[in-house]
C-alpha cells in the first residue's frame, strides 16, 4: 500500500471518507438555488396575493386580506381561465393525435442513421427562437398569407371562409382566429408529445406485439390492449409539457388570435400596466393549481416513469 | 399428399435477409404429438423456423403446412399456434391471470369460463393463487411457467418453444426438462422446441433436427443422431467424436473411409476389434468420469473412462498405453464441407 503525501492526494482522501461532506458539495448549490430562489419566489408570490392594491393611491397595502383572491374569482377571470384551460386541453389532444403516429413511426419502423434523422427533424425547430416562429405563423396564416393564397390557387377559398365564418373558432383571418391560435400552439409544442411517446413506444419490445398476434390479437386488439397502454407514461408525460406551456403562454394569444385574454396575458398586464401585483399574484395561482391536479392525475397514470 | 398425422410440414422452405440465406430448402415432417427439437448453433436458422410456424416471418419460397391446410401466407393470430417466448414476452401492465387468459379474452371467450380455465392451466403448472401477482413479482422460473400457460390455455395444435429454459440456472433447467416432457405427454400437444443445447435437445425428445447454415443435416431419434451422425458436423455438434481420416483409418481398419468412434467407446486397454497404442497427452478429471487425449501418431484421440478405478490406477499424463474399441462403435461418416468437428462438452 502506498500513501502520497501532495495536498490533492490528502484532500481526496478526506473526501472519500467523510460522505457528507461529498453530498454537502454535490447538492448544496441546487438546493440553495431550488429552495432560495425558487421556493422564496413561490413564497414571496403566495404572500403577495394576501395584500391588496390601494386604487385612489395605486400602492399596495400590506395588510392581509382576501379582497384580492375574491376579484379572482369574477366571472370575467372565470372566463379567462376557462379559455386557457380549453385551449390547453384542446392542444394536448391534437398534438396526441398528431404526435403518437409520428413517434410510432420513429420509435418502431426507423433506426440507425434515419431513426437520429428523424429526432434531429423533431428538435431542430426548437433551437431556432420561438418569438421567430410564432411571427412567422402570423404571415403563414394572414389574410395575405400562403394560406388564403394556397387556397385560392387550389379553389378552395370557399371552405376557408366558411371555416372563418364558424363561430368561436372563426375570425377575419385565420390569424386573427382561434383556430389559428390553436394551429400555432400545437405546432410549437409537439416536440414536446412526440420525444417522451417515442421514448415510451421505444421500451416496449417486439415480442409483446408477436406474443399478441400469436394468442390471436388481431393489430387493433394488439394495439388498444398492449401498445396503447405501455405507451400511455410517455402519451401522458407529453401531455405534461403541451398542457402546462399552453397553460402559461401569453406570447401566442398576443400575436395570433382575436386579442381575448389567457391566463398568462391577465396575469402580465395586471403586473405591468395595471401594476396590480397582488391580483398577478392571486391570479398566478389559477395555473399552479391546475397543473397540481393534472400532475397528480398524471402521476396515478405513472407519467413520471417515462419522463 | 400429407398424412393426416402430420402436424407440420415444411416443403422446400426459404427464407432469405438480402444475400444472407437464414433458411435455405428446408423439408421437413412434424408428425402430430411428437415432442420434436430444433437443435444447432445461433444463426442455423432453427429460430427463423420456428418463426415462421409461428407466423411472424413469411418464407421467401416454399410452403407451409399446418395439418394439411397451407399456412404459409396466414397472419399469425389465424394460426392455431402457440409460442413461449425465449424472453417470455408476459405483458408488464396485466396481473399473471390476466396474461394467461389473454388469449381466450381476444377470442371472446366469457368471463367466468376464462377465469376457470386461466386457474387450471396455472394449476398445471403448479402456480395456483399466484394469478393475482404482477410479472415482475415472479421469479425467472415463475414467470417461464406464466409463459407456458399462457400459451397451453388456448389448446393449440402445436405448441412452439424457443430455447424457454436459456434464462434459468442448471439445477432449475434440469428439473424444467423432466416436467416439460412429462406435460408434452399429458397434454398430448405437438412441441416444437428450439435449443443450441444438444443435451436438452437428446434428453427431451422424440426426434431431433440437427440445423447447420439454414440447413437440416440430420433428423432422428435423439439416439439414432447420437449413434449413427449423418456427417462430422452432426457428430460434432451433438457429443464429441473422433473422426478418423487417411492414414490412421487405412492403418486401423484397411481402408481410408472416414469413420467416428465416440469417446466412451474407446476402452484404455487392448483387446479390442480395432486398437493402437498411443501417449496420453492431456488427462481432465471431470468428477463421475475422466477424458483423456491420445497421440496415437496420426492424429490425436480423445476417450472418456469412468472412474471406477475397476482397473488399478488411472493412466497419467505421459503414459504410453493401449487403446481399442469395437468394431461395431465404427460408423462410416459423410466429411462436410468445412469439415468442423467443434469440441463440445461429452453427454
Amino acid at each position: 500500500m502506498t500513501t502520497s503525501t501532495s495536498p490533492l492526494h490528502r484532500l481526496s482522501a478526506s473526501l472519500y471518507r467523510r460522505r457528507r461532506l461529498r453530498l454537502g458539495l454535490l447538492l448544496g448549490l441546487p438546493v440553495l438555488w431550488l429552495v432560495g430562489v425558487y421556493g422564496g419566489s413561490l413564497v414571496s408570490l403566495l404572500t403577495q396575493s394576501f395584500f391588496r392594491i390601494d386604487t385612489f393611491s395605486g400602492t399596495v397595502d400590506r395588510s392581509p386580506t382576501l379582497q384580492t383572491w375574491q376579484q379572482v374569482f369574477t366571472d370575467a377571470n372565470m372566463a379567462v381561465a376557462g379559455r386557457t384551460i380549453g385551449m390547453a386541453a384542446a392542444v394536448t389532444i391534437a398534438a396526441v393525435a398528431v404526435g403518437f403516429p409520428l413517434a410510432y413511426y420513429i420509435a418502431r419502423y426507423t433506426s440507425g442513421k434515419t431513426k437520429s434523422a428523424m429526432v434531429l427533424a423533431v428538435l431542430i425547430p426548437l433551437w431556432s427562437s420561438y418569438l421567430v416562429r410564432v411571427y412567422s405563423w402570423k404571415l403563414i396564416l394572414a389574410a395575405e398569407g400562403i394560406v388564403s393564397w394556397a387556397s385560392g390557387l387550389v379553389g378552395m377559398t370557399g371552405v376557408l371562409g366558411w371555416i372563418l365564418d364558424l363561430p368561436v373558432i372563426g375570425g377575419p383571418s385565420l390569424s386573427t382566429s382561434t383556430l389559428g391560435q390553436f394551429i400555432v400552439f400545437v405546432y410549437i409544442w409537439l416536440p414536446y408529445m412526440i420525444l417522451p411517446i417515442q421514448a415510451a413506444v421505444e421500451r416496449v419490445p417486439r415480442s409483446f406485439l408477436e406474443a399478441s398476434a400469436d394468442l390471436g390479437g388481431r393489430p387493433a386488439t394488439t394495439f388498444r390492449r398492449v401498445v396503447w397502454p405501455l405507451a400511455l407514461p410517455g402519451v401522458a408525460a407529453g401531455s405534461i409539457f403541451t398542457f402546462s406551456l399552453t397553460l402559461g403562454d401569453y406570447i401566442i394569444p398576443t400575436v395570433i388570435g382575436d386579442s381575448s385574454p389567457f391566463i398568462g396575458l391577465a396575469i402580465y398586464s395586471q403586473q405591468g400596466v395595471a401594476g396590480n401585483l397582488p391580483l398577478a399574484a392571486a391570479l398566478s395561482f389559477i395555473p399552479i393549481v391546475v397543473m397540481a391536479l393534472y400532475l397528480t392525475g398524471a402521476r396515478k397514470m405513472g407519467a413520471f416513469e417515462a419522463l | 399428399m400429407t398424412t393426416p398425422s402430420t402436424a407440420i410440414r415444411f416443403e422446400s422452405v426459404a427464407k432469405t435477409y438480402g444475400d444472407v440465406r437464414a433458411v435455405d430448402r428446408v423439408d421437413l415432417d412434424i408428425a402430430d404429438g411428437e415432442f420434436f427439437s430444433m437443435l444447432g448453433p445461433s444463426g442455423s436458422g432453427k429460430t427463423t423456423c420456428l418463426r415462421l410456424i409461428a407466423g411472424f416471418e413469411t418464407p421467401t419460397a416454399g410452403r407451409i403446412m399446418l395439418h394439411d391446410s397451407d399456412v404459409t401466407d396466414v397472419p399469425p393470430y389465424e394460426r392455431d399456434v402457440n409460442t413461449v417466448f425465449q424472453d417470455y414476452a408476459l405483458f408488464p401492465h396485466m396481473t399473471v391471470a390476466d396474461n394467461v387468459a389473454y388469449g381466450l379474452m381476444v377470442k371472446g371467450v366469457d368471463g367466468a369460463e376464462r377465469r376457470r380455465r386461466a386457474d387450471d392451466a396455472l394449476a398445471m403448472v403448479h402456480l395456483e393463487g399466484l394469478g393475482g401477482r404482477r410479472p415482475n413479482q415472479l421469479s425467472g422460473g415463475q414467470r417461464q411457467r406464466v409463459a407456458l400457460a399462457r400459451a397451453l390455455v388456448n389448446r393449440p395444435s402445436v405448441l412452439l418453444l424457443d430455447e424457454p429454459l436459456g434464462a434459468l440456472d442448471l439445477k432449475l433447467r434440469q428439473a424444467m426438462q423432466i416436467e416439460l416432457k412429462a406435460l408434452q405427454r399429458e397434454v398430448g400437444i405437438t412441441f416444437i422446441f428450439v435449443t443450441h443445447d444438444q443435451e436438452e435437445a437428446l434428453t427431451m425428445s422424440d426426434r431431433v433436427a440437427v440445423f447447420n447454415q439454414g440447413r437440416v443435416e440430420q433428423v432422428g431419434t435423439p439416439s439414432e443422431v447420437y449413434e449413427n451422425p449423418a456427417n462430422t458436423f452432426v457428430a460434432g455438434f451433438v457429443g464429441t467424436s473422433n473422426v478418423i481420416t487417411g492414414d490412421l483409418a487405412t492403418r486401423l481398419r484397411g481402408a481410408p473411409g472416414p469413420f467416428t468412434v465416440r469417446p466412451e467407446k474407446i476402452r484404455l486397454s487392448a483387446g479390442g476389434d480395432v486398437g493402437t497404442e498411443g501417449t496420453v497427452t492431456e488427462v481432465e478429471y471431470l468428477g463421475m468420469f475422466s477424458r483423456y487425449r491420445i497421440d496415437v501418431g496420426e492424429q490425436v484421440l480423445v476417450a472418456v473412462d469412468q472412474n471406477t478405478e475397476a482397473h488399478g490406477e488411472r493412466p497419467a499424463r505421459g503414459q504410453k498405453i493401449a487403446v481399442s474399441w469395437p468394431e461395431s462403435s465404427c460408423r462410416p461418416i459423410a466429411l462436410t464441407a468445412d469439415g468442423e468437428t467443434d469440441e463440445q462438452e461429452p453427454v
